[in-house]
């Protein structure tokens, strides 16, 4: 053993590629690195009720519409299933945990789970793909989260089953919010959307879709300012952006679709990111340090599909097994100068 | 109750959560929920590692939509821990091991 090497001499095993993250990106990173004979290992995080989970966002969807090579359509978490069976298949190892720090300051990159204070970092890597997505923001209102469970919804597709007969309320005016109206129409005797704006930024077949249908009504112009209910919600509270004007909406369910914010509080420090914390990178699929390689939603607040996330996890994928071999003879050259 | 996973149906779950001795962790799922399918094998687990202190049962609500509206179930999934009938304690939306068995600790 090295001498000089002191305190920061190490048990953790390094392994060539870690992927941080298990939605189409982190998973199709890891169906390409495992057939380059990598064995990648995958952080896929513990289950949740928000898209903060193993599968991502596309756990908390029903039918995908839009996937290539599945003309029915599939569920959304089938399809993650399949995606998480395909890596396993060629060796990937997917550990259930949550990242609690990482320090990418040096190689090997040392990344923990657990207590993030530990002095031996839990997984040590040469490559690590961030893969962590993004997710749906919420209102911020006081009572908020007290309320989820009880009229507050973070997931349609759990909840909606529970809102027959009532009236509910959508907030937001993109596909997503759309998707959750339409779906959501299924159960409920009526659906308010409740919009900032006089025009919605869905796609038009998703507002062709809205305004067929008889159950969506639209409060054009309209922010929800308070939650109201004991046990559970009754109403909300609406202002008008043009007026000012306070109105009452009497509501049993709201769900939220206001977009999305990315999963990067890890990075903070380590990694470029935009102001709004999505993740930068310049070329395919490459960041401002060496040998970290960033793929999916965490990166992407354009196109944000389940396709253009599998897609870019395999070009990171490619990124980091071409970057290995023509990082790895030099390393080793250094190694057997000490 | 048995050992494992048992279900539970509106007809049979007086009778059943009535009758146990010691708290019974019921989970309210469905089919359609992603996260319930997350959190299953979790539960599973749990019943074998703790067996002779806590019980685990499961009510799908599509087949049981008495018991969740008794039970004020808005949500999926939701665990409520039942003692001698009456619920003690409720958790909403789907966790990992290590927090469920934090949440569940005073029982064991």
């Amino acid at each position: 053993m090295n001498p000089h090497l002191g305190a920061l001499v190490t048990t953790t095993p390094v392994r060539d590629v870690l992927i941080i993250g298990a939605g189409p990106a982190g998973l199709t990173a890891a169906i390409y690195t495992a057939r380059a004979n990598l064995a990648p290992l995958v952080l896929e995080d513990e289950p949740s009720s928000t898209s903060e989970q193993p599968g991502g966002q596309l756990m908390l969807t029903t039918e995908v519409e839009n996937f290539p090579g599945f003309p029915d359509g599939i569920m959304g978490p089938e399809l993650m299933i399949r995606f998480r069976d395909q890596a396993v298949r060629f060796g990937a190892d997917v550990v259930t945990a949550r990242v609690s720090r990482v320090d990418l300051s040096r190689r090997p990159f040392e990344v923990w789970v657990g207590d993030p204070d530990a002095a031996e970092a839990t997984y040590r890597a040469r490559a690590v793909i961030v893969a962590t997505g993004a997710q749906s923001l919420m209102l911020g209102l006081p009572r908020e989260v007290e309320l989820i469970g009880h009229g507050v919804s973070t997931c349609a597709t759990c909840d909606g089953f529970f809102f027959r007969d009532q009236d509910i309320a959508v907030v937001g005016g993109g596909d997503s919010a759309l998707e959750e109206a339409l779906f959501l129409t299924k159960f409920a005797r009526s659906v308010t959307l409740v919009h900032r704006r006089d025009e919605l930024r869905a796609s038009k077949i998703m507002q062709d879709r809205a305004f067929a249908n008889d159950k969506i009504n639209v409060r054009w112009n309209s922010t929800v300012t308070e939650l109201v209910g004991d046990n559970r919600l009754e109403r909300v509270g609406l202002r008008d952006t043009l007026t000012d004007e306070i109105s009452d909406l009497e509501v049993s369910g709201l769900f939220v679709a206001i977009g999305h914010r990315p999963n990067t509080d890890l990075f903070k420090g380590q990694l470029e990111m935009e102001d709004t914390g999505y993740l930068v990178s310049g070329l395919g699929t490459s960041t401002n340090v060496d040998g970290v390689f960033v793929c999916g939603d965490v990166k992407d607040h354009v196109y944000r599909q389940a396709v253009t996330a599998a897609g870019s996890g395999c070009m990171a994928a490619i990124d980091a097994e071409r970057w290995l071999e023509a990082t790895t003879d030099h390393e080793m050259a250094t190694e057997t100068n000490w | 109750m048995a050992e494992g996973v048992n279900t539970l149906t509106d007809t049979t779950f007086d009778e059943e959560v009535g009758t146990t001795d010691g708290p019974v962790v019921v989970d309210f799922w469905a089919e359609w929920c992603g996260p319930c399918k997350m959190i299953a094998p979790i539960l599973e687990e749990i019943a074998t590692e703790q067996a002779g202190k806590v019980r685990v049962a499961k009510v799908n609500v599509d087949d049981n939509p008495e018991l969740a509206r008794r039970f004020d179930v808005m949500s999926i999934p939701t665990l409520i821990v039942f003692k001698d009938g009456a619920p003690q304690k409720r958790m909403i939306g789907a966790k990992g091991k290590g927090q469920l068995l934090q949440e569940l600790s005073e029982y064991f």
